[in-house]
Order: structure tokens, then C-alpha cells, then sequence
């Protein structure tokens, strides 16, 4: 499977489209971690927990997405992007969204 | 009074340790961004053309930072006053030099070469009391050309 977020790989022609596929997450941050992000809110760093958190949040958007690309027999996802966004207080959806293609 | 103090002394343990940690923080930035040197991350929609020998493959990194306390306090003072607040300027460029930086050590792992179409997205994590924001979240991500 290649995932990449250009429109066209190099050296390989697009063959069939299947059009777009999505992945989601939504996380809700952990007390113990917020408590550490209260204190790191004072002294100023980086919050690793958190870093951690959407990062493994992230991976989970990206691989449903992987599992939606597989499931119509694609084997590349062209294009991909990302975005974040809160949805309520303390939690954050991940969304990872590209085109399904078939590599020659 | 005692809330006085309890801030005084929040307010110079933001200072003291905001500043050190920005300070070691610009310092290894600096020192990553020398040697990651060879590896280009490019803004480039178009992958070069005539050399089709390249594998890619997407590659990302991302961090999570936040401002210290005196910091923050500082910005709340500028929000009434309005111009340039320093204190999130820094703030969001080492978040976005740190968040290249880990995009690059990864293409570098994977042996890559450039890495094309960077894109860079931020969102604010934590928002403190009275809506000021406390941390940011830089994610960049891009594909990595490695030569096959």
C-alpha cells in the first residue's frame, strides 16, 4: 500500500479512481496526563503525554482509513490530509481523509 | 494577599523555567536543524519528473507545546493593549521547527532523500482560564522520496 499526500506518484499511472476514504478518532485526554499538562501549563515544554496521545489517535484515524482503502481493493491512497479539530471540552477528533487508486 | 503571593511566585517560577527550557529548547533545535541539514522538505506539489526511480511514502511528525506561565500572563496583558505578542510567536515557531525536525529524522531513517508537499496544521489543544490558550499542537507531514 502506498500512502502519500502528492496527487501523483512518480514513475506510476493512476488506473482506476475509487474515490475518497476516511478515517476518524475522537480521544478524550486522560486525568493523569491533564494534571502533568497543568503543570507543564506553568513551567512551559513540551507536553509529551499529549504529543503521545495524538500521535497514537492519529495512527488510528490513518489506519481505518488504510482498512476503508483495502476493503474496495485499492492499493495506494493518493493525496491524504489531516485535521484536527475539538469537538467538546478535553476532546479532539483526528481525521485523516485521501483518494482511494489502483497503481499501475 | 496570599493570592498575590500565590501568583508572584507562580508568575517567577513561569519566568525562571520558561526561559530556561526555551532557551535549551532553540539550542538543540539548532543543533538538529544542522545536521538534518541534508535532507530538503519542500513545499513543492510536483514530484520531479524523469526520474521515476522513488518509492514514497508519508511521513509525519508532530508535538504538542506549551507556554509558561509568565508567559501567558504577559499575552493577557498585550490582548488589552493589541500589537505583536512575542511570547506565542516563539511559542509557535519552535513548535513548528520541532514538528520539520521530527518529519526529517524520520525521512532520514527511511533513507529518503527530500521530502515533498510539507504541510504544516495547528491546532490549539488546551485552552486555560479566560480562553487564553495554553498549548499548541503543530503537526507536519509530507512524502518522503526514497530512492529504490
Amino acid at each position: 500500500m502506498i500512502v502519500s499526500n502528492l496527487e501523483v506518484i512518480p514513475g506510476k499511472r493512476i488506473q482506476t479512481h475509487f474515490g475518497l476514504v476516511q478515517g476518524s478518532s475522537v480521544r478524550a485526554k486522560h486525568v493523569g496526563r491533564d494534571i502533568m499538562a497543568g503543570l507543564k501549563n506553568i513551567f512551559g515544554g513540551e507536553l509529551r503525554g499529549y504529543t503521545e496521545l495524538l500521535q497514537e489517535s492519529r495512527q488510528e484515524a490513518y489506519d481505518r482509513m488504510l482498512d476503508q482503502a483495502k476493503a474496495v481493493g485499492a492499493n495506494a491512497v493518493l493525496n491524504v490530509r489531516f485535521s484536527t479539530s475539538s469537538v467538546a471540552a478535553g476532546a479532539a477528533e483526528l481525521f485523516a481523509y485521501g483518494t482511494a487508486v489502483i497503481l499501475e | 494577599m496570599i493570592d498575590l503571593i500565590i501568583l508572584i511566585s507562580l508568575l517567577a517560577l513561569g519566568y525562571g523555567f520558561g526561559q530556561y527550557a526555551e532557551k535549551r529548547h532553540y539550542t538543540s533545535i539548532r543543533k538538529r536543524e544542522l545536521i538534518l541539514r541534508n535532507i530538503p522538505v519542500v513545499a513543492s506539489r510536483i514530484p520531479p519528473q524523469g526520474k521515476p526511480n522513488y518509492d514514497s511514502q508519508l511521513v509525519s511528525g508532530s508535538v504538542v507545546i506549551s507556554v509558561d506561565y509568565f508567559k501567558r500572563f504577559v499575552a493577557g496583558l498585550k490582548g488589552l493593549l493589541g500589537g505583536r505578542i512575542t511570547s506565542y510567536e516563539t511559542l509557535l515557531d519552535r513548535a513548528r521547527r520541532e514538528a520539520i525536525l521530527r518529519v526529517k529524522r524520520e525521512a532520514k531513517d527511511m533513507g529518503a532523500e527530500i521530502v515533498f508537499n510539507i504541510k504544516l496544521e495547528t491546532a490549539s489543544i488546551h485552552k486555560g482560564r479566560g480562553n487564553a490558550i495554553g498549548s499548541v499542537e503543530v503537526l507536519a507531514y509530507g512524502t518522503a522520496l526514497i530512492p529504490n
